[in-house]
């Protein structure tokens, strides 16, 4: 085998790899959703779902988080062609989008502690800011990811191995979609429904 | 003005928490003593350069193995110190003052936590490194970076789980923790914390090293391996890591939610505010349960190739084999509410789980039953190895009757949190894991440093070993029967119990005895390395790992060997193929690596800084271990280049050497 | 010659020294235990003697593999040694149909069996079910306190403090809880534990059927006096039973709210103590406290309340810090 062979078989078992640390993260999103499921009516006389969550809002946010997945989407189909300013423009795109997400996020958060309902208020808030947040850790991961995908990218002048990075940072981010459109249909929808 | 100063500086520290009891003094002071005796001999006899260079940033797998060997090693002694004590203050019903009862269960929250996450896991991941890349003919593991951080974060949590002998207090609420006793309102020390982040840090590194091995055994199989080709052992390993990917996660959770509520006062299992404890118990037994099989589904495995090799015969019925260890793998998540079913979930509820308890007996007997028939009709060498199947069967056998008793959830209220549990458990685990892992040891010592274990100690340390054990765990179970709970560090007298407890602490010390014997065989067989070399092969055994040198060399294969059936060891042998004249190609094998340590000394300082509340240290933790991680994941150029011309070079070499020692 | 002498002296000598140890250790197993109490299988309630037959009898089935495993084993391995040359060697041998049936098949069959006891003693011996019986049942509410047991009579008017008086042949309806960290309520010779645990009522039937006093455990840590969790269960004949009850309400000792607070502090052996009960309602605002809508309102329980604000103040310092 060749090296160049060898380097193909590498990114194969990276991504194989990756496939199943996403699937690792699914369990432990799965243990989450099922705290919050516990928990959800556990709110202590407080104000529960209904009452804090602001919708139209959330749809905002998922709006934004699902086009970004388009986005980076895009990316990838434009390294992979070596379209080289089609993936940067996309690159800053979805980069963009997910700091307006998770500012949005974050906002939402300042809002809810502001007016007394931080995570230490009952069960129910604990859970909810726990899956929300771990959710939001990981776009930051994510994009610090972006950052240093698109700086090497700059840098290398679109090597392979970047270009595999940017594939695998594609995967992670269309799994945070998912998991996203789970937190807002059990979260954010059945847990706002009275 | 200083004193909040202070606070934000040192978090919760204080000059008092130096400060101990006489016996836990003078283990810490003993445990720094010993580090320093180190560090200075080191500097002595200028082997830093060494340590760094061979062991500290090696990726090779084969030494990164020994290394989590070394560390379980020393991890079983330090439990083995705490059972000592804890059967001491028993034995002599606290009379002898030897312990208060909050320190009496410190030591057994640590004595537990450490047997199982730092001697159990530690042995079955040595293993694993050791021999899973070559049992299935590959040079190396899928992330060899990756394999180092994991082993470092286990190294990091071992610390941890140590670093209260001197300086903090460790958890007393047993080795899983139940809230709400683990909880701020119970505990408001460092205890807990530093159970919660030893094993969460641990933990991780597990999860790490789960997906390592399992793509692995799916990617890097020699040609011709196909799935129903491969060795027991690597079917068990493949198995158990599937059960750490789907567990651990759950773990992560488990021990991250009780943080939360200890660091930032949430409320997820705490009595007030909603919070719900039995959601943790449900949590960490989603978890517990299938971490008694990622440990014991190795063993497992170890025992098939012991038998088949000792033996000098296949595997009696492999393909049963593979069926149990996938049914076991799957039905060991169905089970875990069999460890409260005295929490009053109601009866249907109850039979369920008893139920499928009991249905893992099935698959659990069929392979007992298929090692005892792959001797049939054999030629078996009771070799030391063997000694370990014998009294591993024996063990196995009695710990699970006991098993299936107290799956009948009505007699399960009769033993639960008695003395008989106790016991149960510690005959699967020491019965299965331990003596799987002693009869690997002695089975595969001799390719990995290329001369034999002393066999007559080796037996002295087995006869002791199960003599102790017996003598450690029978008078258990008749305490159980007496009414005798676990964790008791003093009890009515007039119960008369003591007897047995003496018995008991007898016990324990033949098995420290046993663990004497080990050492010595260990330091006598490396004296007489010279005169007892072992050969490429001294099993005359069927797997891929004896197809290489003793040790063997870095590249482990100088030619990757193609597989046409099971025991592509044994075939090669049988059909006595003469090697052609090989033809060697360049290969790429990774660089050494300092970064695994970087991060894991990063993580420590994380960690350690949650649990004293250094919320400063913490970040500064894990912004170095952060921006580690970018600057080595950025690095193109991991692997480096050994020309065929080299290999070729070393080989002949080798087997010049070999001749010379023939002749 | 010779040396075929010494080996075989040598093997004597092994299976000489292995009997004797082997006879030694149960000889001393033999003086350690006998005499001795053994509560699980020397039952006198109604509950705990259905267990223990129960336990007779997973043991016995459980048997049923165990010795022909180990005969097997040791069998087979004895026979085939590397040393006896005369056994076959068949190393190609290495499956069977028949044989793999057979031990798929009977460890099957065995479960089955025990499936169906598992059924029917699980449902028959269920803590939440009420025992059949012409008397009726006493009610007896039971409470895991740091480290002591409290029990209510709330019928009676009466409450004792690590001892339990109950009348022999007559239903015991327990509820359980905890004002402390989990415990478990256990008096082996009579029934097997439940859980106590805060803001739930666990419950457990149990019925003696002697006059005798039996020893009662928590079965779980529960913190640092866990040990002394010990309480004793005296069953007596009804009529004493009643001139007991008669007596404990007049008790000079009262439990009421106040004096509840005291008691619920942490202490360690407390001893026995009786209580003409004040609050009939004790047991229920107990539970209920944990299950209050009170966000994070904690009770009128001095201990907990100064660590509790201790640690809040602690909270404050370190988040400022962490702003930084």
């Amino acid at each position: 085998m060749t090296r160049a062979e060898e380097e193909v078989v590498i990114h194969e078992r990276k991504t194989l790899g990756f496939w199943i640390y996403l699937m690792t993260d699914c369990v432990l999103f799965a243990a989450l959703f099922a705290t919050f499921a516990v928990l959800k009516n556990a709110t202590a006389g407080a104000h529960g779902g209904p009452e804090l969550f602001d919708l139209p809002f959330v749809l905002i946010e998922t709006i934004i988080l699902l086009t970004s997945s388009f986005t980076i989407g895009m990316a990838l189909l434009g390294s992979v062609r070596g379209y080289k300013k089609q993936t940067f423009i996309w690159l800053f795109v979805t980069f963009a989008l997910g700091i307006v997400f998770l500012s949005m996020e974050l906002y939402e958060f300042m809002v809810l502690i502001s007016e007394g309902y931080g995570p230490q208020r009952s069960a129910f808030l604990s859970s909810y800011f726990t899956l929300v947040a771990t959710h939001g850790i990981h776009i930051a991961i994510g994009l610090l990811w972006m950052a240093v995908v698109i700086v090497r990218l700059w840098r290398h002048n679109f090597k392979k191995t970047d270009i595999n990075r940017l594939a695998l940072l594609g995967l992670f981010w269309h799994f945070l979609d998912i998991i996203w459109i789970f937190i807002f249909s059990f979260v954010y929808l059945i847990g706002g429904m009275a | 003005m200083f004193e909040s100063i202070q606070q934000i500086v040192f978090g919760r520290l204080t000059f008092e928490d130096f400060i101990h009891e006489p016996i836990m003094a003078g283990a810490g002071i003993g445990m720094v003593g010993a580090l320093f005796a180190v560090i200075i001999g080191l500097t002595f006899f200028k082997k830093w350069k060494w340590l760094w260079h061979n062991w500290i940033t090696a990726l090779d797998p084969k030494k990164i193995g020994i290394m989590y060997l070394i560390v379980a090693a020393i991890m079983l002694f330090r439990g083995l110190a705490d059972a000592l004590l804890l059967r001491a203050q028993q034995a002599t019903n606290g009379s002898a003052e030897l312990l208060n009862s909050d320190h009496f269960q410190q030591i057994f929250s640590a004595h537990g936590s450490i047997m199982i996450f730092f001697v159990g896991m530690g042995v079955i991941f040595g293993i694993f490194n050791l021999i899973v890349p070559s049992q299935i003919g590959s040079r190396d593991v899928a992330f060899p970076f990756l394999n180092s951080v994991s082993f470092w974060l286990f190294a990091v949590g071992m610390i941890l789980i140590n670093m209260p002998m001197v300086v903090g207090e460790f958890s007393n609420a047993g080795w899983l923790a139940y809230p709400p006793l683990s909880g701020l309102e119970y505990n408001p020390g460092v205890g807990v914390d530093y159970w919660i982040w030893a094993l969460q840090i641990s933990g991780i590194g597990s999860l790490l090293s789960g997906i390592n091995f399992f793509t692995t055994i799916i990617k890097m199989r020699a040609p011709g391996m196909t799935l129903m080709k491969m060795p027991i052992f690597t079917w068990s390993v493949l198995m158990s890591t599937s059960l750490i990917m789907f567990a651990f996660p759950i773990l992560t959770v488990t021990l991250g939610l009780l943080a939360l509520d200890r660091t930032l006062g949430m409320h997820f299992f705490t009595t007030m505010a909603g919070g719900n404890p039995m959601m943790y118990i449900n949590l960490i037994w989603a978890w517990g349960h299938p971490e008694v099989y990622i440990l014991v589904l190795p063993a497992f495995g170890i025992f098939s190739e012991v038998v088949a090799t000792f033996s000098k015969k296949r595997i009696f019925g492999y393909t049963s084999m593979v069926i149990a260890l996938v049914a076991i793998a799957f039905l060991s998540f169905t089970v875990w509410l069999h460890h409260f079913f005295t929490m009053g979930a109601g009866a249907d509820v109850n039979t369920l789980f008893g139920i499928m308890t009991m249905v893992i007996a099935i698959p659990t007997g069929v392979k007992v039953f298929n090692w005892i028939f792959t001797m049939y009709r054999g030629r078996v060498d009771f070799k030391t190895p063997m000694l370990w199947f014998m009294g591993f069967i024996v063990t196995f056998t009695l710990g699970g009757l006991a098993g299936v008793m107290m799956s009948v959830p009505a007699v399960d209220f009769q033993f639960h949190n008695s003395l008989f549990l106790v016991a149960h458990f510690h005959t699967m685990i020491v019965g299965g894991v331990l003596f799987g892992a002693f009869a690997g040891f002695a089975y595969w010592f001799p390719k990995f440093t290329g001369f034999m274990l002393n066999e007559r100690l080796g037996r002295y340390a087995f006869w002791f070993w199960i003599v102790g054990f017996l003598l450690a765990f029978v008078p258990l179970y008749i305490l159980g029967f007496m009414g005798a709970t676990r964790r008791l560090d003093h009890y009515d007298p007039s119960l008369g119990w003591q007897g047995l407890f003496i018995v008991a602490g007898i016990g324990v010390m033949l098995i420290c005895v046993g663990v004497f014997f080990q050492l010595l065989q260990i330091v006598y067989s490396v004296i007489k390395r010279k005169e007892n070399p072992a050969g490429s092969d001294p099993w005359d055994a069927r797997t891929l790992e004896w197809a290489t040198n003793s040790p063997p060399a870095e590249y482990v294969f100088a030619t990757i060997p193609t597989v046409t059936t099971r025991d592509a060891f044994w075939e090669m042998k049988q059909t006595k193929k003469k090697p052609t004249e090989p033809e060697y190609e360049d290969i790429w094998l990774p660089k050494n690596s300092g970064a695994g340590i970087i991060i894991g000394l990063f993580v420590l300082i994380f960690s350690g800084a949650i649990v004293w509340h250094m919320w400063w240290l913490a970040v500064l933790g894990l912004l170095g271990a952060i921006v580690t991680t970018i600057i080595k994941l950025s690095d193109d150029e991991p692997d480096y280049k050994l020309t065929a011309a080299k290999i070729a070079k070393h080989e002949l070499k080798l087997k010049l050497k070999l001749q010379e020692k023939t002749v | 010659m010779r040396k075929d002498k010494k080996t075989i002296f040598k093997r004597v000598a092994q299976v000489v020294i292995s009997s004797l140890v082997a006879l030694s250790i149960i000889g001393v197993l033999v003086f350690v235990t006998q005499g001795r109490d053994m509560p699980v299988l020397d039952t006198h309630g109604t509950i705990a003697n259905q267990q223990r037959d129960l336990i007779l009898l997973t043991f016995g089935l459980g048997l049923l593999v165990v010795i022909p495993v180990l005969v097997m084993l040791f069998s087979i391995a004895w026979r085939y040694r590397a040393g006896n040359k005369k056994a076959k060697y068949q190393p190609e041998f290495d499956g069977h149909l028949g044989l793999e049936a057979l031990w798929w098949g009977i460890p099957c069959i065995i479960i089955i069996v025990l499936a169906i006891i598992t059924y029917v003693s699980t449902h028959a011996l269920d803590p939440y079910k009420s025992i059949e019986s012409k008397t009726e049942a006493l009610k007896v509410q039971v409470i895991s306190l740091e480290w002591k047991w409290l029990f209510i009579y709330p019928d009676k008017g009466v409450a004792t403090l690590n001892y339990l008086n109950i009348p022999e042949d007559t239903p015991i309806d327990m509820t359980i809880t905890s004002d402390a960290p989990m415990n478990s309520f256990w008096v082996p010779a009579l029934a097997g534990q439940v859980y106590s645990m805060t803001g739930m009522s666990t419950k457990l039937h149990l019925m003696a059927d002697t006059v005798g006093s039996y020893k009662g455990t928590s079965a779980n840590i529960s913190g640092e006096g866990f040990a002394d969790m010990r309480f004793t269960v005296n069953s007596m004949t009804s009529d004493n039973f009643s001139k007991w009850v008669i007596e404990a309400a007049n008790s000079k000792n009262a439990l009421s709210k106040d004096s509840y607070a005291q008691l619920a502090k942490q202490s360690k052996n407390d001893g026995e103590k009786t209580y003409m009960l004040m609050n009939n309602g004790l047991y229920n605002e107990i539970v209920m406290k944990y299950m209050s809508h009170q966000a994070a309102d904690k009770p009128a329980d001095t201990k907990i309340d100064t660590t509790e604000t201790h640690q809040m103040d602690h909270m404050d310092h370190d988040m400022s810090g962490m702003d930084m």
